[in-house]
């Protein structure tokens, strides 16, 4: 039996282990022959020797299928180091591309404001003159359309100058109260190194019975906070004009650069003016049937590259639309 | 608006405020100070000096050696270089110990042997200009010794206000000097103004025709004694401080009354005018040359001051160059008047012009102090050239309204939203020099005639919040009644599309609306008619009708910037002309360019085809009801490899590879391939409902046949799904071949065909007539030859 095992032990290749097992256990092997032999031992051995072969059967066929699994794990094995990778080398295919910074900043807004319950609304972007001036309180010759350098389509017709006539869009749409930011491209005819001829804004608007100039500054300066993620950042508001709104102001927020050591970006102010917001004029309102006294609410108005450039470091304005791809990459 | 700060704080000297406090507290009250910058760089120990002697440097022919008398008791000697010294003449003198700006320090020393203790200065030495040619000439009455900077006023800080619109009342030191002392409680003196003795000069007629135009016209004549004397020092300082040249007496004394009391004057020559005076509007044709030199054809609603020969002056905008006072001009005509901001508005800006004075009239002068302003001209001209003044005409017709406006307390607090007594109130409104009257329901308050911009009560409203601060009001967080936002599940929103074509690998660009006309006409299959009036630059001069001028364009930046593989998309609107305006719709459009993957050791340098870019659109199109059809003659497109889109039967969009011709146009080495689809028609989507999945094995049969190589793909696919059996689960094109053992002429495609039932597990003789049905279609349609 040793002799057996040894030669099991030693077998390799799974036909030599079948071989080696039909020499002991096949139908000619040495044990099938011993037990064939069995009858000519005398009565009294029979029993004895009988269960002698079996045990060394039970013992060879547990050797037989131990060897057998071991041979098995070892070509397993063989074939596994035969097949392993380089897992260094890179994968195979395309990457992902990327948002504008421009699309990811205004998805931003849009994702804070949404989360305060804002509805988002789309306008025309070739605007009447009577939406883009006159129903925003800006009459023809008043020094506010100065302050617009305004391209012309036709006499009548203008790029927006800003995202604001949608107020007056919305509301003829949706009856106060109304919570809604429009985001969107507006142009003046001004370009040079702080001004592209098309940029991008958000508007805002809420009129509820909830609105007032502190809830404005509650609501514009926790949206900074959040879009900054920086809790304590400061803000502060200045009186300002805007035609349609009244009282107004322009925001401004402590230098995210600097945090108000004085830098370049905020001239050594500290301060960073990031929007321009106000109480809805009546002159909005009115010609809209909307009564005034009733209807309190808030307008801003802000400016998406602006707050693009602060988040992101970018230090020209005229990069985003450039498209140079090695730019647009770094905002995957 | 520029001024002096000392000049300032010569009517309100808020003494607890130094020039950044007071900054600080003008920008915050909403008069935001855009600069604010010294007069002079630091520099000490510089004093006036008196040149008493001059003569020749021994050694050096350039130089000349001075005594000077600059106060130290003796006089001292001092080398000086200068060109324009003279002797008598009154310059700076750096005295020994001197800092001037750069750091220079003046020492005692021996210049080419001999001793100067001292430096007399030119004013690019001080720190005061760029460049001078010698050294700065001081007044004849300067007291040797005297310190150089407070004889110069130079520790002045100039103050830059970037006003808005609707404060032209702070156009002026005394409206400056009226708002600090209503912010600061800070009285404030006011410019006291006496009228005149008057003489008997002749009166010049004045007929106002337009009094709708002009509510108001003054106007006197002067006979001056010496208009030529030179504007004295003090008032040419506070002119340059606010960024005034000097241009004579009556000029600059004009301008000195504009910016101190914000009433813009005009000075005509007396001479120079025939007749009566008449403000009227221009006539048809009629023409005149302003100040500026240039000549002006009038409009007829341009307000014009005219004598019996024609305009004179551009209303409130400039004066004719014909009628301009000259410094000898000792006759002088003084109109000082106020126009209707409406009939001044816009023509300035019309005529390419601006000036001091149409951009006060736009804004709204002080109709309350045209008296006030002739009286304080007349005044200075007077004791500054002596003369004699005639009597003031004037035509008043009916000024603007100045109607009492009712402050509701109540109606602060709501729109605030905070609590402010009505003490509070009343005394906020009170430091605006407003005189509140207590009712019933608030106070009654009458707005100034220098505030155009107080008019109903959210106008006081911002008074009270802006006296009291803007930072004093709290931030409080909204409360209000939750609703949900409504979620639509039908539709998507562009930006899921945006992130669908991200995960292919595609990088947004933002790209400008206005493109080039070229541009526009070689790639639209409609190209814009929407142009804009005023481009700002010839590329940017039409509405693109198309995203592909832009993607095209960016497409040549990068090449040429070295890159060679592009995946790019852009989502915006396109425009055109409509019969009722512009139609301006949204379009997501993309562009791919290069190599189909980036290279790589794992996978073969091809470039990208026709069927990439399908595979990308097909992404963004809806599950079914799209449809490719062959687009010859798209402009832009190679005609063998364009499509239009449709879905459900409209078209949306096309694709295609750019024409050769126009590549070779832009210098790509390859064709980029272009899509663009109508964004809206891709955001309706199905709300899913659940059809039973089968129990049953699906079985799978191959059908191979030749068809002849002009039957389209997509026809005979479309074919066969029209008639396949319900038992057909899944038919598909797997291969597609031409080449050894197919004839020519001809082509394989081999489809394969996914049957399964949700009842029954199907036998062999569904399956033979589920095969034989689309076989049928495939012989009979196509032509079709089993393989």
């Amino acid at each position: 039996m040793d002799e057996a095992l040894a030669s099991l032990a030693a077998v390799e290749q799974p036909a030599l282990l079948e071989e080696t097992k039909a020499r002991y256990l096949g139908k000619s092997g040495v044990l099938t022959e011993r037990l064939k032999a069995l009858g000519k031992l005398p009565p009294a051995e029979r029993p004895a020797a009988g269960a002698e072969i079996n045990r060394v059967k039970v013992v060879l066929e547990a050797a037989v299928q131990a060897q057998r699994e071991r041979i098995a794990a070892r070509q397993m094995e063989s074939q596994l180091q035969a097949q392993a990778l380089d897992v260094s080398l890179p994968g195979r295919g395309s990457g992902t591309g990327g948002l504008h910074p421009v699309t990811r900043t205004l998805q931003r807004i849009q994702t804070l404001f949404h989360s305060l319950g804002f509805d988002v609304a789309d306008g025309p972007e070739i605007e009447t003159d009577a939406y883009n001036f006159t129903a925003l309180n800006i009459p023809e010759n008043h020094p506010a359309r100065a302050m617009h350098d305004t391209f012309y389509l036709d006499p009548t017709h203008v790029l927006r100058t800003h995202t604001s006539p949608m107020q007056v869009r919305y509301l003829e749409a949706h009856p106060p109260p109304v919570k809604v930011i429009v985001p969107g491209r507006v142009y003046r005819c001004d370009s040079d190194m702080t001004h592209t001829p098309m940029f991008h804004q958000v508007e805002g608007l809420w009129i509820d019975p909830a609105a007032t100039f502190s809830s404005l500054k509650g609501v514009l300066i926790d949206f900074m906070r959040r879009f900054f993620e920086q809790d304590e950042l400061k803000a502060r508001f200045r009186p300002s004009f805007f035609p349609f709104t009244e009282p107004s102001a322009e925001m401004d927020i402590g230098c995210v650069i600097c945090h108000g050591e004085g830098c370049r970006v905020c001239s050594h102010t500290g301060w960073l003016e990031v929007l321009g917001c106000g109480m809805v004029h009546p002159n909005v309102l009115t010609p809209l049937g909307i009564d005034s006294e009733a209807h309190v609410g808030f307008a801003f108005g802000l400016g998406v590259e602006r707050l693009a450039m602060l988040r992101y470091g970018v230090n020209d304005l005229r990069m985003f639309f450039e498209n140079d791809i090695r730019f647009l990459k770094q905002f995957r | 608006m520029k001024f002096s700060e000392s000049w300032l704080r010569s009517l309100v000297n808020p003494s607890g405020l130094d020039s950044d406090a007071l900054a600080h507290a003008l920008t915050m009250a909403g008069l935001e100070v855009e600069a604010l910058e010294s007069v002079a760089p630091p520099f000490e120990r510089v004093v006036v000096g008196h040149v008493l002697t001059a003569e020749k440097h021994p050694q050096a022919d350039r130089l000349k050696l001075l005594t000077v008398d600059a106060g130290q008791g003796a006089p001292l000697q001092i080398v000086c270089g200068a060109p324009n010294v003279t002797v008598g003449m009154k310059a700076p003198c750096a005295l020994v110990g001197a800092r001037l700006p750069g750091g220079l320090e003046i020492k005692a020393a021996k210049v080419r042997g001999i001793e100067s203790s001292g430096m007399m200065c030119s004013e690019k030495e001080l720190g005061l200009a760029e460049t001078s040619d010698g050294l700065l000439v001081l007044a004849e009455d300067a007291p040797p010794g005297a310190d150089l900077r407070a004889w110069l006023d130079l520790d002045d800080r100039l103050f830059t206000l970037k006003l808005t619109p609707n404060r032209a009342d702070c156009l002026s030191i005394q409206g400056i000097a009226r708002e600090v002392s209503a912010i600061t409680g800070t009285p404030s003196e006011g410019i006291a103004v006496q009228a005149v003795a008057v003489a008997p000069l002749p009166q010049r007629e004045v007929c106002v025709d337009e009094p709708g135009a002009c509510p108001r016209y003054l106007g006197r004549s002067l006979r001056l004694q010496n208009p030529e004397c030179a504007t004295p020092d003090w008032m040419l300082r506070r002119l340059t401080r606010s960024g005034l040249r000097s241009r004579g007496l009556v000029v600059d004394v004009t301008n000195y009354v504009l910016l101190e009391l914000g009433q813009p004057l005009h000075a005509f020559d007396e001479s120079r005018l025939q007749g009566a005076i008449a403000v009227r509007w221009a006539s048809p044709a009629e023409t005149i040359t302003l100040l500026n030199e240039q000549r002006v054809e009038l409009e007829p609603d341009m307000l014009v001051i005219a004598d019996q020969n024609g305009p004179v002056a551009l209303a409130g905008v400039m004066g004719g160059l014909e009628s301009a006072v000259t410094p000898q001009s000792r006759d002088v005509f003084l109109e000082s008047a106020f126009f209707a901001p409406d009939a001044i508005a816009g023509r300035a800006r019309r005529l390419s012009l601006s000036s001091d004075s149409s951009y006060r009239f736009e804004r709204g002068v002080d109709f309350g102090a045209t008296r006030q302003a002739l009286e304080r001209a007349s005044f200075l001209l007077l004791s500054l050239c002596g003369g004699e003044a005639g009597p003031v005409v004037e035509r008043t017709a009916s000024l603007p309204a100045r109607n009492p406006v009712l402050v509701r307390p109540a109606r602060v607090r709501r729109v605030l939203g905070m609590e402010l007594s009505d003490g509070t109130i009343r005394e906020l409104l009170s430091r605006l020099g407003l005189e509140p009257e207590t009712g019933p329901q608030g106070f009654q308050v009458t707005p100034p005639s220098f505030r155009f911009d107080l008019a109903i009560e959210p106008d006081f409203v911002e008074e009270v919040a802006r006296l009291h601060g803007y930072d004093a009001i709290p931030a409080i967080p909204p409360t209000g009644a939750l609703e949900f936002l409504a979620a639509p599940e039908t539709r998507r929103h562009e930006d899921d599309l945006a992130q669908l074509l991200v995960a292919r690998e595609y990088q947004e660009v933002v790209t400008y609306s206005f493109v080039d006309r070229d541009d526009e006409a070689a790639l639209s299959p409609q190209p814009s008619q929407a142009a804009l009036i005023n481009p700002i630059a010839t590329q940017y001069s039409v509405m693109r009708s198309t995203l592909a001028a832009g993607l095209i364009n960016t497409l040549r930046f990068n090449v040429s910037r070295k890159q060679d593989r592009l995946k790019i998309f852009e989502i915006g609107r396109c425009f055109s002309r409509s019969a009722t305006g512009y139609e301006q719709s949204k379009r997501v459009g993309g562009l791919l360019y290069g190599l189909r993957h980036p290279e790589q050791w794992a996978i073969g340098a091809e470039g990208v085809d026709f069927y990439d870019l399908k595979g990308d659109v097909e992404a963004l199109l809806p599950q079914s009801g799209a449809r490719f059809t062959a687009w010859a003659d798209h402009p832009a497109l190679h005609p063998g490899r364009a499509s239009a889109v449709s879905l459900n039967g409209k078209q949306i969009g096309w694709i295609g590879e750019l024409h050769p011709k126009l590549a070779a146009q832009y210098e790509f080495p390859k064709a980029p391939l272009l899509f663009e689809l109508d964004l809206e028609p891709l955001l309706a989507k199905d709300l899913p409902h659940h059809r039973e999945t089968s129990r049953f094995q699906p079985i799978r049969r191959d059908l191979a046949v030749l068809v002849p190589e002009s039957v389209l793909a997509g026809d005979v696919l479309d074919a066969l799904q029209a008639e396949a059996p319900t038992a057909v689960s899944e038919l598909s094109l797997f291969d597609l071949y031409q080449g050894s053992g197919v004839p020519s002429g001809k082509k394989s495609l081999a489809f394969r065909i996914v049957m399964q039932d949700t009842e029954r597990t199907l036998t062999e003789a569904d399956l033979e007539s589920c095969v034989a049905v689309l076989l049928k279609v495939l012989q009979s349609r196509f032509n079709a030859e089993l393989r």
